[in-house]
């Protein structure tokens, strides 16, 4: 264990930076996230992640261009070029959305197909665009794609000492959590019923490309310091994880925020701490570190992963258990109800031949079913059940239970027989698997609508 | 080793020259296997795009990246210097790019996300584990030198004559396969439920084109790069479909725009070494897709908005005779039925346009288009007569017309003053079999030659 902390012994402030930094532009990203994926548009994300590299570059142009022309002086052109990448990328976005929706309309392309060709050709241009005038700009692909993150705390902003993505994070994710604030109804209502929407007036293609702008500038603001793997996996992914927990989108954008700041911390500390270790296992001596963007997007897959599988309502294991219980519960009441009829036909216990028949019954149900086994042990448990092996007899808690689910067993086999034409055979099966489902008003009203019946249509008494 | 001996070239020009005339054997080796790379990739990609599965290509190629980074560490370890065999981080990817599409499956069954975000969630996050396993090789003494960042942007140029083979060999393997279960395939694409019914095992099938579009994918990556190889199983086919609505033609189609664009691709980037070979293989393809978004054949916006200029053309033509016929009706005499006894009449422009009114650049643009097909001719003052063609055509919209509007009456409920604006719609629909089955139905309502209209002409056609 204290070799896996020895990397973190030497933390120091710039590790928080980064993942303040992390948090910040995952947070960021998560807002407009959570919309994408409600409206099924989480491939936008992706594609539009992909183009901005057009507009980067169509940025680097213009500001290059404006310097050469003396129209603004080389040392304002670092924050122009900012500003005009952030608007490159924001026009690039959406006009890539709009070509996509205008190839599905004009074009009959089915959308996923337009989505791909629109992004693999608009990524295309941008990358041949770097690579032929890579000598006049110094802009690196590989710096888009993986980012700096390490290295964005030392780029300070002005003399504060905080660092400059700080700054542009925590303003873009400011101008986010606003936006949601003062426009969640309209954005709950178009994401949830566009056609809704647009009765109540809000118009849906205004909504549709501000949600694309947004996003896009989104991604570029967090692009710059921390590339755009992150961006990729933070949009979708903790959005995603969140949706898995709850029902309701307040929490689940709440939530959201939460899981992308968890899985910065936990990509940061993960990527100082298991590559060494894992390197050194299968031999590999020299790795110190792996590259947080990665390792924060692989935390977020990791919490995604977990939720999918622990969550409370819609994780696997949960479901899983809950089909247990149930199945469980049958069992046991199959177990009950069986003896209660025993009983029922036997008022004496002494009766040899019923008791042989019983014994040879219990064993039958508990070699064949490994969870009869488990209930009629839980049952044992709960002290409904007395005895042991075939020699199980019902306690007087148990008996009343079991009583129940024959009154159950039999009231719905007489509404069967009042209200439905069917063979008397027929009832039994049915009655066999609603008796686990009927409940005390259920069988009240059952009971009403029959006139309080004494016998079931096979002529046995049903017990009060 | 290189494919490219560029750097022995002593000018441009010389260099254009010869990647243009394919002079050097390495050139022309690339050049097949990258060819025959857009040939498989428009095959499978035409399936794989009307199954509307084509961006799950994309998540396999994301998904190969921490596949490649993997193998490459565990060959090393186990046999040193054999991680940068292209094989062996073939292998690792094709593992981990499986597990992608496994896991993107496994979301959309298991959970309630639905498939665009599973796969975005999916390729997120193995492009993020891939990123962070590639810093670890980066860090290892042997990995700065493997180049297996090639994978991720493709660069043409850096592969071995062995590597061109296996792609090509791969590559023809899997357009030999497409063509042996065509039939399977397109009936999978067309009626899943149907092929299931005449017995195909259409899961067989599916796991069958999935393992070929993986495939295809991966050998892509080196050309390509990870970030465009799912074009090359995407614009093809997409192209091709603005041409044909022929699976066979459209599968060829998507095959030659593949192989067209891949060729055009490496030949670029061979002449002019700046340009990267992946992205001038997907921008050629893009040029071809938008060649093809214009002028397609069946689908094409050119061909579309052609046809339907074409059709309003003739409905206007058709609309602007039956007023002039209409205009004329009431003073034609009781024996002048005949398509002569129209033309002798002068018909007045105002009162023309105001059988229908037309927006006035309309009206004349319908007027002139006439007089130049030698319906109407023209008058010295403001008027025209119509010719014997016009006439014949006037007549034959009125008979139309009218018919539709006798059967309107005839046999449904509809109001008189509502018959004149359905038959608007219809009668330039009808086809002369239709028209001939009109007549036949309603021989009991209609007197000989053009029946008279059902309604009061002008009222009729103002309101």
């Amino acid at each position: 264990m204290k070799s896996v902390l020895t990397p973190l012994q030497s933390w120091a402030s710039l590790d928080t930076w980064i993942i303040v930094i992390g948090a910040l532009a995952a947070m960021a990203c998560a807002l407009p996230g959570c919309f994408l994926l409600l409206r099924r548009q989480s491939l936008m994300g992706d594609a539009i992640s992909h183009t901005s590299l057009l507009g980067i570059v169509a940025a680097f142009f213009v500001s290059h261009w404006l310097v050469e022309t003396n129209v603004i002086s080389p040392a304002t052109e670092l924050s122009v070029r900012h500003v005009a990448m952030c608007l490159g990328a924001v026009i690039v976005g959406v006009l890539s959305a709009w070509m996509t929706e205008s190839l599905q309309k004009f074009g009959n392309v089915e959308s996923s197909a337009a989505l791909g060709v629109v992004f693999t050709s608009l990524f295309a241009l941008g990358l041949l665009l770097i690579r032929a005038v890579a000598d006049d700009v110094h802009i690196d692909p590989d710096c888009v794609l993986y980012g700096a993150i390490e290295m964005a705390p030392l780029e300070t902003f002005g003399t504060s000492g905080i660092p400059r993505a700080v700054v542009v994070n925590g303003v873009v994710l400011t101008i986010n959590l606003l936006l949601t604030v003062v426009l969640f109804k309209e954005l709950r209502l178009s994401a949830f019923d566009p056609a809704l929407a647009t009765t109540q007036g809000i118009p849906a293609h205004v909504m549709h490309y501000g949600l694309m702008g947004v996003t896009a500038m989104t991604l570029v603001a967090a692009f710059e310091s921390v590339g755009s793997i992150l961006v990729i996996a933070m949009l979708i992914i903790p959005p995603a994880t969140a949706y898995l927990l709850t029902d309701r989108l307040p929490r689940m954008i709440g939530l959201s925020l939460l899981i992308g700041a968890l899985s910065s911390v936990i990509g940061h500390v993960s990527a100082l701490t298991l590559p060494p270790l894992i390197a050194r296992s299968v031999g590999i001596p020299d790795v110190h570190d792996a590259s947080t963007a990665g390792m924060m997007a692989a935390a977020a897959g990791f919490l995604f992963v977990t939720a999918m599988l622990l969550g409370p309502k819609y994780g696997l294991v949960s479901r899983i258990w809950h089909r247990l219980l149930l199945k469980l519960r049958i069992a046991g009441e199959d177990v009950l109800g069986g003896l209660y009829r025993f009983e029922e036909s036997a008022p004496a216990p002494a009766d040899l031949s019923l008791a042989t028949e019983r014994a040879a019954w219990l064993r039958s149900l508990t070699t064949q079913s490994w969870l009869a086994r488990l209930a009629t042990w839980v049952l044992l448990r709960r002290r409904w059940l007395i005895g042991s092996g075939s020699e199980v007899r019902l306690t007087d808690t148990g008996r009343e239970a079991a009583r129940t689910l024959v009154r159950s067993h039999r009231l719905w086999e007489s509404f069967l027989a009042k209200h439905f034409v069917l063979g008397t055979g027929r009832f039994h099966e049915s009655a066999e698997q609603v008796e686990h489902f009927l409940d005390r008003d259920l069988l009240a009203e059952l009971d009403q609508d029959l006139d309080r019946p004494g016998v079931d249509p096979h002529g046995r008494a049903i017990p009060n | 080793m290189s494919a490219f001996s560029l750097l022995a070239a002593d000018s441009l020009w010389e260099l254009f020259s010869r990647a243009i005339s394919l002079r050097d054997y390495n050139t022309r080796v690339v050049l097949g296997g990258t060819t025959m790379l857009g040939i498989s990739g428009g095959l499978v990609g035409t399936f794989l795009v009307l199954r509307k599965r084509a961006l799950a290509a994309d998540v396999v190629s994301h998904a190969a990246l921490p596949g490649i980074a993997v193998a490459f560490l565990l060959a090393e370890r186990l046999v040193p210097g054999s991680g940068r065999s292209t094989s062996v981080l073939l292998c690792g990817a094709f593992v981990t790019g499986l597990l992608g599409m496994a896991m993107t499956l496994a979301i959309r069954r298991w959970t309630r996300i639905k498939e665009d975000a599973a796969l975005a969630i999916v390729l997120g996050l193995f492009f993020g584990l891939g990123m962070a396993l590639f810093t670890v090789v980066q860090r290892t003494k042997t990995g700065n030198a493997a180049g297996l960042s090639h994978f991720i942007f493709g660069k043409a140029a850096s592969m071995v004559a062995a590597d061109v083979w296996l792609i090509g060999v791969v590559s023809v393997v899997i357009a030999l396969l497409c063509c042996g279960v065509f039939k399977e395939l397109s009936l999978l694409c067309f009626d899943e439920e149907f092929a299931a019914a005449r017995g195909y095992r259409t899961v067989l099938l599916d796991w069958l084109l999935t393992l070929m579009a993986v495939t295809v994918t991966l050998i892509g990556l080196q050309s390509v790069g990870l970030l465009l190889v799912v074009a090359l199983l995407l614009i093809p086919p997409t192209a091709a479909r603005f041409w044909t609505n022929d699976l066979k033609v459209m599968s060829w189609l998507a095959a030659a725009i593949g192989g067209v664009s891949c060729a055009g691709g490496v030949v670029l980037s061979a002449a002019f070494p700046r340009l990267a070979a992946g992205a001038v293989i997907v921008l050629t393809g893009a040029g071809l897709f938008i060649v093809s978004l214009v002028f397609g054949k069946e689908r094409g916006l050119w061909p579309r908005w052609q046809s339907q200029r074409q059709f309003e053309q003739r409905i206007g033509r058709s609309d602007l005779l039956r007023a002039c016929y209409e205009l004329l009706e009431p003073i034609l005499g009781p024996d002048e039925t005949t398509q002569e006894s129209l033309t002798k009449y002068e018909i007045d422009d105002l009162e023309l346009s105001a059988m229908r009114q037309w927006p006035a650049g309309r009206f004349h643009g319908l007027v002139s288009s006439a007089v130049r097909e030698s319906l109407l001719a023209a008058n010295s003052q403001s008027g025209f007569r119509l010719t014997l063609r016009g006439a014949a055509e006037a007549r034959d919209a009125v008979r139309r017309h009218r018919l539709w509007e006798i059967y309107l009456l005839t046999q449904t409920d509809l109001d008189p003053r509502l018959v004149d604006r359905g038959a608007d719609g219809i009668e330039h629909v009808l086809d002369p079999q239709q028209l001939a089955d009109l007549e036949r139905q309603l021989v009991t309502h209609l007197p000989q030659g053009i029946p008279p209209s059902p309604h009061p002409i002008a009222s009729a056609t103002i309101n």
